[in-house]
């Protein structure tokens, strides 16, 4: 047993192991100062919620109160580790700010209430809207951090209750992309690979997959790999010199915005050097002949010009995966909020089919999520998707799902996509929805362009509902907010970017009168007296476990199916993979073995769509393409950027995160270890820029876009030239300085894939000034992808406040 | 013999700079609904690569066409954009949106029809490299053509029936 600091060393000891073995276990536990392990009175079965990684662990309670966390050694994700956000994460739940009560507007202000009070509120004026101006009045916008009960709950409300088309969640901000890859290519969602490939792989690449820091514990993974024999080789695309560059064997730093370019390129090289799997192909796929036409002119001299990547290192990269023998791709928000994500991830999924690397050992594709539960919000329809990927546009599957639930198929709108979240905003806008439930997630952060997005949810006309933890920015402008309870205070499951389903035990009360998510959403039902067609209620649970009961049945006969799962066999268990069903009764590791796939006509989730102008295929047209339900290799051209670089904006602006904070810091900005460790808003720029402008480590910039300004310190990293960088985590309740802009969203464009809708938050034209010398060094972590390229910055270090106990069972001890 | 092959080409020619500048007029009109505006931008450039791209093959024919493809002044553009934000807070001027794609689905119809008569002359002069510009060409217009169903058929219900 040892002792480390994990906010300076946040991935952790090593434990090497070679391909094909047993990644070891490591307990990783954190308790509150002066708690010991006999202290505890009880542990808690969950797993993390501030990542989409899904790392079991045990919640530890003593008193009627969250003292720490340990990771579950027999879990099949983490074998025990923990990453920071986790360790010192859990202390948020016990901070004195929680929301604790009901609040409403009266005159302007948030003043407390009850529970009756303002469920009133909220249940009448959605009573008033459907009799005034029907469902299409009214929106939901969810999260990706609530549990699968909740979210299914929340789509029968909506879709099959009130009739409404607009509902979506924040997964649009996140994960939208990896979904419409995945619908492209295997014309239905769900993760082709699992984390177990890393154990296997000889090639890993990643594409705009920060994973040391946005997946910790499965980064973690990969450094027990390059520490051990034969270890694997990696490809790292990435604008920003990140602990996954720095660990790469070939890393390509593309001009933000370009990256189908520099995927076309690619497969270009593996078309060109006969690196294709034509047997695989021709069995399993349709759509080469487009795929080689489309990249035929497309060879590293002319993406290099595009890209200002040297064509050698391309070449060297697509040789890296033509030869590879087994090969994992990765992607995230580097392809999904960037200019052409869906076609820039689809060419991902092109290069492991081209290679045939699917479906075996160390042959995975994993198009990932941000957030713990996205999964689930996809899974269960609190997207733009219908419950149990069912296609909206095939009238069996809805008449399907209408029979679940016991209403009339025309009861759900199916007549066009669901509303994506950036349409209901401009519906918002334009006054036609009048009505938006927002719950745990902060638009008026997260979204791009925030002078608009607080104009939209400030006007009179809005009633903006606003659940969640804490007062958050959004919530300040909310007319009725509601108090909830979060993980450890409710019971639930979810699912991780690999289809492992988890149980999360509540182990303590709530603070105050907050509720679980689930029981004011069934609370809201129970108000507006849904019926189902015979006249009885609509919602027939009352607790998540007959939530969890009803989704089986629905998602039953369906690719995400759980009916072989029960809050029984995941108690105490490690994590099953869906799907879950008597055929499979202990999950599934891998999906699309021997080359079979979910993409059938009368089965499939989505016929495709035109990955340049988003109009989807109508179902003949599909039927004609792919009758036999293979793999469709779909191509697509370049398009130049829609904001290029200006001589008034020459540089490019990208925003991401950081290690020690998730989403708007809501949680880790009120942790002292997380918050110490990425205290302030920072910008980012190359030496090369920082030298050309005679500017140090530290000087206060103004960084400036046609919607707006920021200010920020200075950190020369990395990152390549012409190019800047701002973590987006920072917004302004907790702001040193009320009137100075610090949100990077102030600064992002109102644009997104016209595939997945996501929107394109890392390539925005902008302009940089300094409006002050520094005297100090910027406050940016040095452990991570803003580590600082000149020496005198003291390193990010959490001493004896953020000391963790690593645990090495002995030798023999381990499985 | 008139030169019919020569006539096409310089309808095709007007025909695609008629849609080019339609595509660009409906997306600064629409500045307020961003993906009409981005897309509308995206796919005009289609259309302006048709234009210089039959300018070319027009010498071939003996028309002298212009290779530089409207495009819409930025005067003109300016206005239309900020009348699109001035009433970018109304629900009621969203009608014009569907009269707009009305407009660009039926102008790029047309536009598919004369590519599909040229289509059909090269391969009876067997003027290969005709033949592979409308190969190139065509299937761009028929995205056009889908684009515009597309986001009619997901504005349209909202349009109309809400208040």
């Amino acid at each position: 047993m040892g002792e480390i600091d994990r906010i300076a060393e946040p991935w952790g000891t090593r434990a090497a192991y070679g391909p094909g073995e047993f990644w070891p276990v490591r307990v990783d536990v954190r308790l509150d100062d002066g708690v010991r392990p006999a202290d505890v009175d009880e542990w808690v079965q969950s797993a993390t919620i501030l990542h989409s990684n899904g790392d079991g662990l045990d919640i530890a309670v003593k008193d009627g109160r969250i003292v720490g966390v340990r990771g579950r050694a027999d879990d099949r994700v983490n074998h025990g580790r923990l990453g920071p956000k986790d360790l010192f994460g859990y202390q948020a739940n016990n901070s004195a700010d929680r929301l604790t009560t009901p609040l409403v507007r009266r005159d302007g202000e948030l003043v407390e209430t009850d529970w009756d009070t303002a469920m009133a509120a909220v249940a009448g004026r959605t009573r008033e809207l459907l009799a005034e101006r029907g469902p299409s009045s009214v929106g939901f916008y969810t999260t990706g951090q609530l549990f699968l009960e909740e979210y299914y709950t929340l789509a029968l409300i909506a879709r099959g209750g009130i009739g409404t088309n607009h509902l979506d969640g924040n997964t649009r901000l996140c994960t939208a992309t990896a979904a419409a890859a995945l619908k492209e290519t295997f014309a239905c969602d769900g993760q082709p690979g699992s984390y177990t490939d890393v154990d296997h792989a000889d090639v890993i690449a990643l594409y705009g997959h920060n994973m040391a820091e946005t997946q910790t514990v499965l980064w973690t993974r990969i450094l027990d790999r390059l520490a051990g024999p034969n270890p694997p080789k990696i490809l790292c695309v990435d604008p920003r010199r990140t602990p996954v560059a720095a660990a790469a064997t070939i890393h390509l730093a593309p001009k933000p915005g370009t990256n189908v370019a520099l995927m076309n390129a690619i497969l270009h090289e593996i078309i060109a050097n006969e690196w294709v799997d034509r047997d695989y192909v021709d069995r399993h796929t349709i759509g080469y002949d487009e795929l080689a036409k489309q990249v035929a002119d497309c060879d590293p001299e002319w993406a290099a010009a595009i890209c200002d990547v040297p064509p050698g290192d391309i070449r060297d990269a697509a040789r890296l995966l033509g030869t590879a023998e087994r090969l994992l791709s990765t992607v995230l928000q580097g392809f999904y909020q960037s200019h052409q994500a869906t076609a820039a991830a689809v060419q991902v999924n092109n290069v492991n089919l081209l290679r045939g690397m699917l479906g075996r050992p160390g042959c995975g594709i994993l198009q990932m999520n941000g957030q713990p539960t996205a999964e689930n919000t996809r899974e269960c329809g609190a997207d733009g998707d219908l419950p149990g990927f069912r296609n909206w546009a095939n009238e069996d599957q809805v008449a399907d799902l209408a029979k679940v639930w016991n209403v009339d198929p025309t009861q759900i709108p199916h007549y066009s996509e669901p509303t994506h979240l950036m349409q209901m905003l401009r519906y918002v806008e334009d006054g036609s929805i009048r009505f938006l439930y927002v719950s745990g997630t902060n638009p008026a952060v997260s979204l791009p362009e925030l002078a608009r997005v607080r104009k939209l949810l400030s006007q009179e006309r809005l009633f903006l509902v606003v659940q969640d933890i804490f007062l958050s920015e959004t919530a300040e402008l909310a007319d009725v907010v509601l108090p909830a309870a979060t993980w450890g205070e409710k019971t639930g499951t979810f699912t991780n970017a690999d289809r492992t389903v988890h149980l999360s035990e509540k182990a303590v009360e709530p603070p105050g009168t907050a509720r679980a998510d689930l029981d004011i959403f069934l609370d809201y039902a129970r108000r507006l007296e849904l019926t189902d067609k015979d006249g009885e209620p609509l919602v027939k649970w009352t607790d998540a476990e007959g939530a969890f009961e009803a989704w089986k049945e629905c998602s039953a006969g369906r690719p995400c199916d759980y009916s072989g799962l029960s809050y029984e066999k995941l108690r105490g268990g490690s994590g099953i993979q869906w799907p879950c069903n008597a055929e499979h009764p202990d999950g599934t590791e891998r999906i699309y073995t021997n080359g079979e796939f979910w993409s059938e006509p009368s089965y499939c989730e989505s016929y495709g769509k035109d990955l340049v102008t988003g109009a989807p295929l109508d179902p003949v047209e599909y039927e004609a393409m792919n009758p036999s339900g293979k793999a469709v290799l779909k191509a697509a051209e370049y398009l130049e950027l829609h904001e290029p670089p200006t001589s008034e904006y020459p540089y490019l602006l990208t925003t991401g995160r950081t290690l020690y904070h998730f989403h708007t810091r809501t949680k880790t900005g009120r942790v002292r270890q997380l918050q110490n460790a990425a205290p302030e808003v920072w910008v980012e720029m190359s030496p090369y820029d920082a030298e050309l402008q005679g500017w140090d480590e530290g000087d206060l910039l103004r960084i400036s876009t046609s919607r707006g300004s920021v200010r920020a310190r200075l950190r020369i990293s990395g990152i390549r030239p012409a190019t800047l960088f701002l973590p987006f985590h920072y917004g302004y309740w907790d702001a040193p300085d009320e009137r100075s802009a610090r949100a990077a969203n102030e600064l992002t464009a109102t644009d997104w894939d016209p595939c997945s809708k996501q929107p394109l938050f890392k390539c925005a034209a902008a302009r940089v000034e300094r409006i002050g010398v520094g005297n100090a060094p910027s406050p940016a972590p040095t452990t991570t992808a803003s580590k600082p390229v000149v020496a005198g910055v003291s390193p990010t270090r959490g001493g004896t406040d953020a000391v963790v106990l690593e645990h090495f069972p002995a030798k023999g001890d381990e499985r | 013999m008139t030169n019919k092959v020569g006539l096409a080409i310089r309808e095709l020619h007007r025909a695609e700079n008629d849609l080019a500048a339609e595509l660009l007029q409906v997306s600064s009109r629409h500045k307020s609904d961003h993906e009409i505006f981005y897309l509308g931008r995206d796919l005009a450039r289609w259309s302006q690569n048709h234009v210089r791209e039959l300018a070319k093959h027009g010498k071939n024919y003996e028309v002298d066409l212009d290779a530089e493809a409207h495009d819409e002044p930025s005067l003109l553009a300016t206005v239309r954009q900020k009348g699109a934000e001035l009433i970018g807070g109304l629900h009621d001027p969203s009608l014009l949106l569907l009269k707009d794609l009305r407009e660009i689905h039926r102008k790029a119809a047309g536009v598919s029809l004369d590519w599909e008569v040229l289509a059909q002359t090269a391969q009876a002069l067997k003027d290969t490299e005709l033949l592979t510009l409308t190969k190139t060409c065509h299937p761009q217009t028929l995205r056009q053509l889908r684009w515009a169903n597309a986001s009619l058929k997901a504005n349209a219900a909202q349009i109309m029936v809400t208040p």
